[in-house]
């Protein structure tokens, strides 16, 4: 082997050994480091001077700045975490340097509103973030409707959302739907069926799969607690006129209550547990649902949501 | 190590201060007395963070600036200057004039960095009255920032064997820039799916990770370093820099230098 050519292959050797250390490093790295770097880049948590440093690069850096929030939430909901500390001020700094950043109002109020561990629990966050959004876009119904969204489903403040819909519905080609959800809001604030709107509407009036997705689920969670709600009464009132539980759901179908064996969204059948409980058969399949659950539930990480209803 | 790569790198070594690189410690020294003085005056209580923020940020940006300015002509003002004729009908082989000129390199901006902490110490002893334990810290980010320095100096070192001064410059700062962000880039990369998942996460891999030697934020709120992270961020500069020197070896061998 010539002298040359014995450089070359022991310096490709050495490069593809050195490449497969670094990566191998900073996999180690990362390990060692993660959660760190977000509260490293919060050591800034002026808007106002990251935009001077920014050096007209704002809108980058907005970017940069939303990536961080989106994926602070996605870990800390993998691992159901109990705080999300450093979302609002993530969030803050998006909107910050970039104001007119709608996702990350109309997602920064989902993350914000719900409490844990599906969200950060801050709902008055989650407005104060969505009211800065319509500060700076005014003409933008969505930020209304997610406006009245937060008042209506977490604070049950349901004069603040029919407010907040009807501010949104005077907006130049606002959906039509919001004149109606805050007609709505005022007659039947609280009911399942207003939150079954809420979510329909949601659904029909975003083309981003995720939060399609997300609806959906919703949809169907609402669907089963309505469900779990009907039959629980309808076993109370079995139980009423043979002085008994029934000890399965095919004695409320021979009792003439039923048609036939009710089923849940996902197509499998609604099971009887003692003293008249009625539950899901995998609860685990249904997020969001608040009825229909065994005692003592713990739901499992978040995984990705079907985005057809 | 070979007498002629030690010679070659004493010889870039004393060329670069022929340049006059070093006088660009007068700059920081004035800007850096001059921020601590009137900081003093005019703010309260962030005097030392004030000092240590702007003094490791200028350390490492004045070394990158340096290390790229110097970097892209290393080999490439040889051949138009045509003393790397000279240099190589000598006894030395081509992968030892890089690996010299990689060392001669490393060695000013070590030196320079040597003086510029001196100079934060200084600066910092000037507000603060007295040094405090977290201040040790401050030489673990000035190391960090010295193994940030042999990562640049490969890299413009391996744009320098291929390509024009102007465009290893924008290669190796836009490297620079991009690897300050390697953690987000490896954050959107996990995000991704499919082939543009393999593809940004090849990218940011392939991409120098600056950001875990970035510690100036935590060092200068008085954090300690993790051990880990030191040895870490030692091995991770030291593999990065030897893939960077061996590709600048790969090519400058077999380039033809007619």
């Amino acid at each position: 082997m010539s002298g040359s050519r014995r450089v070359t292959v022991t310096a490709g050797l050495l490069l593809l050994l050195s490449m497969a250390g670094s990566i191998a490093v900073v996999r180690r790295l990362d390990q060692v480091r993660s959660g760190a770097t977000l509260e490293e880049v919060l050591y800034i948590s002026s808007p106002k001077l990251l935009k001077r440093m920014s050096l007209g690069y704002e809108g980058l850096l907005a970017d940069i700045y939303w990536t961080r929030a989106v994926q602070y939430f996605g870990n800390r909901l993998i691992v159901r975490a109990s705080h999300y500390n450093l979302l609002a001020p993530l969030l803050e700094i998006t909107t910050g340097l970039d104001p007119h950043l709608l996702v990350a109002y109309q997602f920064g109020a989902n993350f914000l509103a719900p409490s844990p561990p599906n969200g950060a629990g801050v709902p008055d966050k989650a407005i104060q973030l969505v009211e800065f959004g319509i500060q700076n876009n005014p003409d933008d119904w969505h930020l209304y409707y997610e406006l009245g969204f937060v008042y209506y489903l977490e604070l049950k403040d349901y004069a603040k959302a029919a407010d907040a819909f009807d501010r949104g519905s005077k907006v130049p080609h606002a959906h039509p739907f919001l004149k109606i959800l805050a007609a709505e809001m005022a007659q039947h604030a609280g009911d399942i069926q207003m939150a079954r709107a809420l979510w329909t509407t949601t659904y029909q009036t975003t083309q981003d799969k995720q939060i399609r997705a997300n609806a959906v689920a919703h949809l169907r969670a609402l669907q089963v607690d309505q469900d779990v709600t009907i039959l629980e009464q309808m076993v109370g009132l079995y139980r009423e006129q043979t002085g008994h539980w029934p000890s399965a759901m095919a004695d409320l179908v021979t009792a003439g209550m039923l048609r036939a064996l009710p089923r849940d969204p996902t197509g499998r059948p609604y099971r009887l547990a003692v003293e008249g409980r009625v539950e899901v058969e995998a609860p685990d399949d249904i997020p969001f649902i608040e009825k229909g659950t065994p005692p003592g539930y713990q739901p499992p990480p978040p995984k990705h949501l079907e985005s057809q209803p | 190590m070979s007498a002629r790569i030690v010679a070659i790198a004493a010889n870039t070594f004393r060329e670069a201060v022929r340049d006059r690189v070093l006088y660009n410690l007068i700059a920081f020294a004035l800007l850096l007395s001059g921020a601590a003085i009137l900081v003093g005056q005019i703010s309260i209580d962030i005097e030392r963070l004030v000092v240590v923020n702007l003094g490791l940020t200028t350390v490492s940006l004045f070394g990158v600036v340096i290390a790229i300015f110097i970097g892209i002509g290393l080999v490439s003002k040889e051949i138009e200057k045509r003393t790397l004729y000279t240099v190589l009908s000598r006894p030395v082989r081509r992968w030892e004039f890089i690996v010299g000129k990689f060392f001669g390199l490393a060695g000013t901006l070590v030196v320079n960095a040597f003086f510029m902490a001196i100079g934060v110490l200084a600066a910092l002893l000037y507000v603060a009255h007295a040094y405090h334990k977290p201040d040790g810290w401050i030489l673990v980010a000035v190391y960090f920032i010295i193994l940030q320095f042999l990562i640049i100096c490969s890299l413009t070192l391996l744009f320098s064997c291929f390509s024009s001064p102007l465009l290893s410059a924008v290669f190796a700062f836009s490297l620079f820039v991009i690897g300050s962000f390697g953690d987000d880039l490896r954050g959107f990369a996990a995000m991704a799916h499919g082939l543009t998942g393999l593809l940004a996460t090849a990218a940011a891999y392939l991409v120098p990770n600056l950001s875990p030697l970035n510690v100036i934020s935590s060092v200068a709120h008085e954090q300690p370093v993790a051990s880990q992270l030191i040895v870490y961020n030692t091995a991770y500069a030291l593999l990065y820099a030897g893939v960077a020197l061996c590709g600048a070896v790969l090519i400058f061998e077999r380039r033809n230098l007619k």
